[in-house]
């Protein structure tokens, strides 16, 4: 059998896994798995700046692509730096596995330099993580945390390793585990087929339905499945934030995302609803608004991965299905198919004319439902960058007002399209997932949507974008304040801004893009918009930073009314729903 | 409702945070916890005595279940099972005092253990009610130290845990 060293056998298993890109930061406790990654050709390691951006642009590489998204990080600062990204893929269910260094073992727990209890400080929020305590255990270890990392419900697996693991001249026979089997961990694979029926049959008999449909069916690759399933029933289909580009944005019978910045007819839609097809979703507090108040007449149908999301919040489930969105989906095509019924068409009829009446009062693609002022407002930027990119770019969005702004307004037609933090919340998420999703789509056009407030939170990796060219484009809405902390502060602290200010200490971002060999553009006037956005997308391989002056007045809306229902919306600065 | 959750898992380091760590991380309550390995030297026996509304106690199993290292659990509650606790208590025992607390003893079906001139040391097992019943008895003013190795339970009848 061949010998390697432990560091060998970390690069060697991430070959085997077929991973070719890992992005990380070197240090004293991972120089031996350097050195090992120096000496291979077959995987490639993306130099960030900060270890937090290295997780999240693996996270970003995997969101745009499903495969497994793979970090490096040092012992010490090097992991608790990579803590943030961590949390984020975790809330968001998103594979990857970040290998830490640790002090030589004898050192642990002495308080040695860059010493952290890095599978302490990781442990709640992270899927799994392993403790490498021998060499001959690497390979088996990497290949259980990849098969945890992206089978189930995925999410981050740590494997930390002390250094003393991974001494070249340390060598140990390898070979690596062609499957792995783990008596305490059995992920369904398909559904229970009496359930499927229980909920084909429910949805039959429905007369005011409404497919909800969550991020599970973008992780589980299920979009097509979905898309499939809904159109035979002719049913709305409602997506949330994680869920957006499951179904088509562009199509009739998406009315748009639901939950707190949700769509007016989604929302109204779900608390009028009789049965609610929930797919991959799980009832986020900001979608159901007051879970006690959560759509009253509605029959629901759940399908999720994880039993634990089942139940969790909303209590009334009537029909409970654990299993991978995919085959259920397959499955519940296949017995439809086998069925001689057909959903409600008279009641769909007015069911589709109630939902359209509130779409064409109030639906946020149906009309201009904000007020033009004489400067650029957030949500035409979002439009024109739909327009200019065809509907096709993939679209990086940091947190705040400008992520809502381009759920609401970019309409997303594929998976995988739109990538964000929406469980954590990550601010300087945007920038360094855009490097992920641009190194994994060599090809395509990928928009980072951000504000002056979040892109300062990772702004230094517009240093790796030049270093390994990756031409992203920085869509920043520049507000001057923390926009949605000041939309609440004016909704409900009486616009008070407490620290949520700091318009005269900017910098100016045109020439912090010049000073990392980037190109900057700064743009006030709202009838330039469209031909910078243009030029901005011609400059195919530049990094280019669109410094947007928008309205820094304005909010999101709607906006859900705090304790109240799905239908209990605030629709403007003066108007409210009752 | 108090619940004794019953949890087969993996003997590896790490494997016990984990489900202690789930429970503050997720504001579940933890009456007792008790653990040990089991006859398969690979494998712990957790039992955690909870208190909860029955949305809770479903949390509680489900995420413990999702666990990597939990290989099974049974809330034992659920059906007839047998509850044992063991007590410790050294109880000061002077005078006329000495044959009341020996008496109360035995009334308990407890064990004295130990006799030192002014106390007993008294070995006590039985379901927690049991064991609070007989701390009440003897008064708090007489203990000087209490030691509960929190609840261990098992299924009545052929029901089994086991891999």
């Amino acid at each position: 059998m061949e010998l390697l060293s432990g560091g060998e056998m970390i690069m060697r298993a991430l070959k085997e896994e077929g991973v070719k890109m890992i992005f990380g930061y070197p240090g004293g406790a991972v120089l031996h798995i350097y050195d090992a990654l120096y000496q291979q050709d077959s995987v490639e390691h993306i130099l960030v700046r900060h270890e937090q951006a290295a997780v999240h642009a693996a996270d970003g590489f995997s969101r745009s692509t499903g495969e497994v998204g793979v970090a490096l990080v040092t012992s010490g600062p090097g992991a608790t730096n990579a803590i943030t990204g961590i949390a984020t893929a975790y809330m968001d269910s998103i594979p990857l596995v970040v290998i830490s260094g640790n002090v030589p073992s004898h050192l642990i727990g002495s308080d040695a330099f860059q010493e952290t209890d890095m599978i302490g400080c990781s442990r709640p929020i992270v899927k799994h993580s392993f403790l490498v305590r021998s060499i001959e255990e690497i390979p088996g270890v990497m290949k259980k945390a990849f098969h945890i990392a992206k089978s189930g419900r995925p999410g981050p697996v740590v494997v930390d390793v002390p250094k003393d693991m991974t001494a070249p001249q340390e060598k140990r026979p390898f070979q690596y585990p062609e499957t792995i089997k783990l008596r305490s961990y059995t992920p369904a694979l398909k559904g229970h087929t009496g359930q499927i029926r229980k909920a084909l049959d429910l949805l039959l008999e429905a007369k005011r339905p409404v497919i909800y449909a969550g991020g599970g069916v973008v992780l589980g690759d299920a979009a097509e499945e979905l898309t499939i399933l809904s159109r035979r029933f002719g049913y709305p289909v409602t997506n949330t934030l994680m869920g957006l580009g499951a179904f088509p944005g562009s199509d009739d019978q998406f009315i748009g995302m639901l939950g707190m910045h949700g769509f007016y007819e989604a929302n109204q839609a779900m608390h009028q609803a009789d049965v609610i097809f929930a797919v991959g979703a799980r009832f986020d507090d900001r979608v159901t608004n007051n879970p006690k108040k959560f759509c009253p007449n509605a029959r629901i149908i759940h399908i999720d991965i994880d039993p634990a999301s089942i139940q969790k919040t909303v209590r009334h489930i009537e029909v409970p299905l654990v299993g991978p969105v995919k085959p259920v989906l397959a499955d519940m095509i296949e017995m439809l198919n086998q069925m001689d019924i057909e959903p409600d068409q008279e009641a769909l009829k007015a069911w589709w004319e109630t939902i359209n009446g509130w779409r064409e009062k109030h639906g946020l693609w149906t009309g201009d439902r904000y007020t033009r002022r004489d400067q650029i407002m957030p949500q035409d930027v979002i439009r024109v960058l739909y327009e200019v990119t065809n509907g096709e770019a993939f679209i990086c969005s940091d947190v705040g007002q400008h992520q809502m702004f381009a759920a609401q307004y970019y309409k997303y037609d594929k998976p995988r399209q739109w990538i964000n933090s929406g469980g954590l919340g990550t601010m300087g998420f945007g920038l360094p997932a855009a490097m992920g999703v641009q190194l994994a789509h060599p090809e395509r056009a990928v928009a980072v949507v951000t504000g002056e407030g979040s892109i300062q939170m990772c702004i230094e990796e517009l240093s790796t974008c030049t270093q390994y060219n990756m031409p992203v484009k920085i869509i920043n809405l520049n507000n001057a304040a923390l926009g949605m902390v000041k939309q609440w502060q004016d909704m409900q602290y009486g616009g008070r801004y407490a620290g949520s200010t700091y318009s005269d200490s900017l910098p100016d971002f045109v020439k912090l893009a010049e000073a990392y060999g980037h190109i900057g553009m700064k743009v006030t006037d709202p009838t330039h918009l469209k031909t910078k956005m243009e030029e901005c997308f011609s400059m195919k391989d530049r990094v280019v930073f669109m410094d947007i002056y928008v309205d820094p007045e304005e909010h999101v809306y709607p906006m859900h009314i705090p304790t109240g229902s799905m239908k209990d919306m605030v629709l403007s600065k003066t108007e409210r729903t009752k | 409702m108090r619940h004794i959750i019953s949890v087969l898992m993996e003997n590896e380091p790490g494997a016990l945070s984990r489900v202690v760590g789930l429970f503050s991380q997720r504001g579940f309550n933890i009456e007792s916890l008790t653990v040990a390995p089991t006859e398969d030297a690979t494998l712990s026996r957790l039992t955690v005595t909870t208190i909860g509304e029955d949305g809770v106690i479903e949390q509680i199993t489900k995420q413990l279940n999702k666990l990597i290292d939990v290989v099974k659990l049974v809330d034992l509650t659920e059906g007839d099972h047998i509850e044992r606790e063991l007590m410790l208590i050294k109880i000061k025992a002077t005078g006329a005092q000495r044959a009341e607390v020996k008496r109360t003893c035995d009334i308990f079906r407890g064990q004295v253990v130990d006799v030192a001139p002014a106390m007993y040391t008294v070995q006590l097992t039985g379901a927690s009610e049991k064991l609070d019943a007989f701390i009440e008895s003897i008064g708090t003013s007489a203990i000087l130290e209490v030691v509960r190795s929190g609840v261990s339970g098992i299924a009545r009848g052929e029901r089994v845990l086991s891999v």
